[in-house]
Formats: structure tokens, C-alpha cells, sequence
């Protein structure tokens, strides 16, 4: 009780210390979020001008309109200062970044498009002759149209795939439509014979999350978990450099000529650092919770997982607290402990998927993942958070933790009672 | 003074890579209630013997047992009945005296109300109660001196060891700390003591032996020794003339 006791006072007149334990986390959690959050957005979200040069001046500009204006995040913008916009210009400004994506369709698009559907449409009527004049005609010559795509150099190879096919799938709808209304035309029947023009086929996402919490995987939900962890293992700096101060200051010499053991002196250091590490979840996800939605972000959902939570940051706090008594123990000064602990933990933090998720790491990559500690508990978070398992679902990630945590811990004390008998 | 409060035979210690042995059987008996002044120039041995003594390293031949205990056997009991006085300020910083005193009282088993007023006494003993609340690092090397001699006999330990424990500190610190010592010496601690003091370990030990090489040269009270050397006046005259005037830069 007295060494918690000694820990916790040491820490609290340590004003450095506690902000590299508790407000810094917190800092980077909120500005890490909130940039990708703004990335997510971009994707997603947030609203965004799209130029339109129209070269048709046809339906199909018309149409492509119609469609962006039942979309809220997009906007088009076919005119500047009154005129409108030509393809050099709008080239210019995406390639600046003012606007992330041009679209600019080419000249006779929608008359072309009539044309070719229609030769097309004649032909085949006039194999089963429904049509005695059409295949007098002689066809005429219709090149194939592109329309350009211009995106801001800047842009996520992501949003540009999202765009694409989302553009891809409006031609798509515009040629068959083309093709039904030339089909109507054709056969002289008018409304009389009305093809469904509407999407026959279509998806639906369906969620299996537990539909008394809404997961979303917002930037938040994958932050907060991550960025606590990251903090918890943080304190390997914190911790080592105290058991590094300890032997140099001379009060481990008192420590070890005690009869108390040294394992109660470990048990003192695991106690209160396992407490400071769950101090600092708490804290992350009270940011997470309340100052997150003032900051404009998607706040993090608790859910009913509190204790499973709760019960990660133990045993991750453990094994933080296990590394750090290691490196602590096999350094000889600060100068050692601190760049070893905190170049190991941004290592652990990298591979471990803090930063890039796993899935989207090389393979060789995502081999190493698994051995970082922080992926064992990042993976135990996603397990409850997005995928509402339960405790037996955490057991194989808790038990690694623990087990990462005894094998520091014995590999700590091997090598203090071998450096003894030097 | 004839029970054997430490007991040491043979003790070697070669640390691993080399030449020589830093301690080379060197055996030694120390009776209850004296005051054993350990003397000799740096690299002599003192604070591998110390060392090993206090359990901090293991030796690599020979035995020891302090009030019959040893490491090997009742580990718990020798640390209980041993108190060490470093060199260094082994204190925490940034705590107060009274909280480093309270924590190391603890460490010994100390607890409760018992705990804190021998902290208190311990304390007003060496003229810090008035600064008990206050930090240990604004204190002065002297107060600090004090503070680190009040850690390590919170316990009453029967032999209490000492490792330069007035260096750097002022006259009247100095004379409070030497006081001290004497008054725990003559309620029954055992204290052995390393300095380079060597007028202030003529007047305050009882017995000094002289280290060298790693092994126990000269044994004996500082009349005895300074009696020994023809021409000597006094212990550092019997230093000189037994480690020579070269430079020990170890």
C-alpha cells in the first residue's frame, strides 16, 4: 500500500509526467480524429463542389443534374462568374485543388447516344420486321464517346474508385434508358406500352451488429480504442525511466537491502501503473464521449460494453506495465530507458494497426501484426465494439496480454538476479 | 565484545571479465557493538565487500553470515537485522522527508501510528522536524545527509552500515550526524563504516581494518595500527605508509 501510495506522489508532483500520461493522449486523440475524420468525410459526408463542363448541351447533361441534385453532399457547378466552364479551365482548377473532380462531357454526347441506340434498336426490329423501313437506311457513323474525368492530384485512390463507379452506373442507367425509350418509340405504341425504366435488380447492406447499438465505423470508434491503447503502452517510457531513476538515485539500493521483496516492490509498480493506465482509458473515452460531438465529430459509442472495455485497458495496462519493467530493468540510465521505450511502443503501435488497420497492411505485415501486444487488445476492442462479442470472445486476446505480461516480468527478473552475480 | 555479530570467511569476488579479484579471501570477524572503521584507497575492495554484505551482489567464493543469518538460508532475517547508509542521497526528490521516512519505515515492515512516530522522533532527533513537510530537494547536502542516516535505522537494526556518510556536509552537520552514531553505537548497533576521513574514523572507530588488492592488510584499534608504524602519528601516516603516495585512480 505504501509503495502505491509512493507512486502516486511521485507521479503527482510530476507535472511533466502527468501530461505526457494524461493530456498529451488526449491531445493527439482529438487531432488525430479530427483529421481523419475530415478525410472520412471527404468520402462520405461532407459536401463538395463538382465542376460539369458541358460540351452536349443535351439531355444527358440534363440528366447527370437531375441525379447530383438529389445527392446533399454534391453539388454541381456548371458556370463561373456567369459563364460557363470550359475543359482547360476546369482542368486548371482541379489540378489546383479548388475543386477535387471535373466532369466534362463531349460534344453531341446526347444526340450521338440517340443515334447509336436507335440504328441499334432498328436492327433488331427489323430482323423480326416490325419496321419495314429501317433497314433501308444506311447507317451512319457513330464514334464512341468518353467522358473525362478530372480529379484534384491530391485525391484518395478510394474516392476516385467511388466516383468512378458511381458515374460509371449513371451511363450505364442513361443507355439503357435510351435504349427502352427507343424500343417505345420504335414499336408507335407511346405511353400505351410503358417499360418499367426502374431498377429491376438492386443491394441491400445488411448489418448482424446487435440492433440495440448502432455501430457505425466512424473514425471515432476505430480512435478511441486505438489511440488509448496507444497511451496505455506509453507509460513503458514513464515507468522505465522511474525504475532507471531508482537504481541511479540510489533508493533501489535501499529497495534491495529490505526485507521486503522484490516482487512487492514490482507488485507496487504494477499497481500503480495499471491504475494510471486505466485513469488514462477512462479519460479517452470520456473525450471520446462528451468533447468529441463539440468538436463535430461522431461521438464514441459505449454501448453496454463498459466492462468488456474496461477489462482490455486492464490487462493491456498490464502488459504495458510488463514491458516497461523489462526495458526499466535492463537499462542502466534515462538516456537508454527513454528512447528504447518510446521508438518500441510507436513500433508496437505501427504494426499493431494503430495507425493503418491490419487488412490494409502487405501480408508480411500483417504476419508481423500479430505479434504486437496492442493488436491482441486492438482486435479484442473491434471484437466488442463493432462485432458485440461477448467475454468469450476476449479470452484469447486477454490471456496473451496476461501471458506477454508474465513472461516481461520473468525475463525482467532473470535478468536482475543474473546481473546480481556479475 | 566477544559475540560475533558478522562473520566472514574467504569471501572472493571476481567480476566477470576480469583480471583480478576485486575481493581475494578475505575472512574477518566483527564483534557486537563496535565501531569498524573499513579503510582504503579507491578500488581496494570496500564496496564490493559492502556490497556483498548487503546483498546487493553475490560473491563468488566464501561465506558470510551477520547475526548468524545468511543470504542463502534466512535472507529475510539478515535484511531485517542490517541498515544501509549509501553513499548517494538515496532518497526520492520530489517527496518530503517525512514521506521518504514513512516509505522506508514501511519497506522494514513498520506500519500505522508506530510507523509515524518513530518518524517523527527520528526526525526531531537529528534537528528536522521543522522541515518534515518540506521536500527533500530544497534541502541542503547536510539536511539531506541526515535524512538519508534516518532512513536506514528507522528499523533499529543491529548493524548498521555506513559508506562515507559525512561527505560534503557542513561542520555542524557533520558533528550531528557523528553524535547520532555514537548514541545508536552505545544503545547496542553494530556499525561498520567506510571513509576517507581518515582523523574522523581515528576518533570514531573503535577498530579499522585496511583494505588493498582485495584483501585485509591491517586489523587492529587506530592506537594498535598508529603503534605499529614506526615514526606514525596517526592513521593516515599508517595509510601512507601502507597503500604508498601513488595516485589510486580506479
Amino acid at each position: 500500500m505504501m509503495s502505491i501510495r509512493k507512486e502516486m506522489l511521485l507521479l503527482a508532483r510530476d507535472t511533466g509526467g502527468i501530461v505526457i500520461l494524461f493530456v498529451m493522449p488526449m491531445i493527439l486523440l482529438l487531432a488525430v480524429t479530427m483529421v481523419q475524420s475530415g478525410s472520412f468525410d471527404s468520402l462520405l459526408g461532407s459536401h463538395m463542389d463538382v465542376l460539369l463542363v458541358d460540351n452536349d448541351g443535351g439531355d444527358i447533361a440534363k440528366r447527370i443534374q437531375d441525379r447530383f441534385s438529389d445527392d446533399d453532399n454534391l453539388s454541381l457547378v456548371t458556370t463561373l462568374d456567369g459563364k460557363p466552364i470550359d475543359e482547360l479551365a476546369a482542368k486548371r482548377l482541379v489540378h489546383e485543388g479548388a475543386y477535387q473532380l471535373a466532369i466534362v462531357l463531349p460534344r453531341e454526347l446526347s444526340s450521338d447516344l440517340n443515334v447509336h441506340v436507335k440504328q441499334n434498336v432498328d436492327n433488331i426490329l427489323a430482323e423480326f420486321d416490325f419496321s419495314s423501313d429501317s433497314t433501308q437506311k444506311k447507317p451512319i457513323a457513330v464514334a464512341p464517346k468518353e467522358i473525362k474525368l478530372y480529379f484534384d492530384p491530391a485525391t484518395q485512390a478510394s474516392f476516385k474508385t467511388a466516383v468512378k463507379m458511381s458515374i460509371d452506373k449513371l451511363v450505364s442507367n442513361i443507355e439503357s434508358q435510351t435504349i427502352y425509350r427507343m424500343f417505345q418509340e420504335e414499336l408507335g405504341e407511346g405511353a400505351d406500352r410503358h417499360f418499367q425504366e426502374q431498377q429491376f435488380i438492386s443491394f441491400k447492406e445488411v448489418d448482424d451488429a446487435d440492433d440495440t447499438i448502432q455501430t457505425i465505423p466512424t473514425a471515432a470508434q476505430h480512435n478511441v480504442p486505438a489511440w488509448a491503447l496507444f497511451a496505455i503502452f506509453f507509460i513503458v517510457v514513464p515507468l522505465s525511466i522511474n525504475i532507471v531513476k531508482e537504481k541511479s538515485q540510489g533508493t533501489m539500493v535501499r529497495i534491495r537491502t529490505s526485507p521486503t521483496s522484490y516482487a512487492h516492490f514490482l507488485f507496487g509498480k504494477t499497481v500503480s501503473y495499471v491504475l494510471i493506465s486505466l485513469i488514462q482509458f477512462y479519460l479517452m473515452l470520456l473525450v471520446g464521449v462528451y468533447v468529441f460531438p463539440y468538436m463535430g465529430l461522431h461521438p464514441f459509442q459505449v454501448g453496454h460494453y463498459f466492462f468488456l472495455l474496461s477489462l482490455i485497458a486492464l490487462f493491456s495496462g498490464l502488459a504495458a506495465v510488463g514491458l516497461g519493467i523489462l526495458i526499466g530493468t535492463v537499462a542502466s540510465t534515462q538516456e537508454q530507458s527513454a528512447p528504447l521505450g518510446a521508438t518500441l511502443t510507436v513500433v508496437l503501435a505501427a504494426v499493431g494497426g494503430v495507425w493503418v488497420p491490419v487488412f490494409l497492411m502487405p501480408t508480411m505485415m500483417q504476419k508481423l501484426a500479430v505479434l504486437s501486444p496492442m493488436n491482441w487488445a486492438l482486435s479484442a476492442f473491434y471484437d466488442v465494439l463493432l462485432r458485440q462479442g461477448g467475454i468469450m470472445s476476449i479470452v484469447p486476446a486477454i490471456l496473451l496480454l496476461f501471458s506477454f505480461f508474465i513472461l516481461t516480468l520473468f525475463i525482467a527478473v532473470t535478468y536482475d538476479k543474473k546481473k546480481k552475480t556479475i | 565484545m566477544s559475540e560475533i555479530v558478522i562473520h566472514i570467511s574467504e569471501l572472493s569476488k571476481k567480476y566477470r571479465g576480469a583480471d583480478s579479484f576485486a575481493l581475494e579471501r578475505l575472512s574477518l570477524d566483527i564483534f557486537r557493538g563496535e565501531v569498524f572503521g573499513l579503510l582504503g584507497p579507491n578500488g581496494a575492495g570496500k564496496t564490493t565487500l559492502i556490497s556483498i554484505l548487503c546483498g546487493l551482489i553475490s560473491p563468488s567464493y566464501g561465506s558470510f553470515t551477520i547475526q548468524g543469518f545468511s543470504y542463502g538460508t534466512s535472507a529475510a532475517q539478515l535484511k531485517a537485522s542490517i541498515g544501509i547508509v549509501p553513499q548517494d542521497f538515496a532518497l526520492y526528490p520530489s517527496l518530503t522527508a517525512k514521506e521518504n521516512l514513512l516509505y522506508f519505515g514501511a519497506m522494514y515492515g513498520l506500519k500505522g501510528r508506530a510507523l509515524s512516530t518513530e518518524v517523527d522522533q527520528a526526525l526531531e532527533s537529528l534537528g528536522l522536524a521543522a522541515h518534515s513537510g518540506k521536500r527533500v530537494q530544497t534541502f541542503s547536502g547536510g539536511m539531506k545527509r541526515r535524512v538519508n542516516l534516518l532512513a536506514a535505522v528507522l528499523h533499529k537494526p543491529a548493524v548498521l552500515f555506513l559508506d562515507e556518510p559525512t561527505v560534503g556536509v557542513d561542520v555542524h552537520s557533520k558533528k550531528a550526524i557523528l553524535d547520532y552514531l555514537q548514541r545508536l553505537n552505545e544503545s547496542g548497533t553494530t556499525i561498520v563504516y567506510t571513509s576517507h576521513h581518515l582523523m574522523e574514523a581515528q576518533e570514531f572507530c573503535t577498530r579499522v581494518g585496511i583494505i588493498e588488492s582485495g584483501q585485509l592488510w591491517r586489523i587492529g584499534t587506530p592506537d594498535s595500527l598508529i603503534s605499529s608504524v614506526p615514526g606514525a602519528k596517526s592513521l593516515e601516516d599508517v595509510f601512507i605508509d601502507l597503500t604508498g603516495k601513488g595516485f589510486r585512480d580506479v
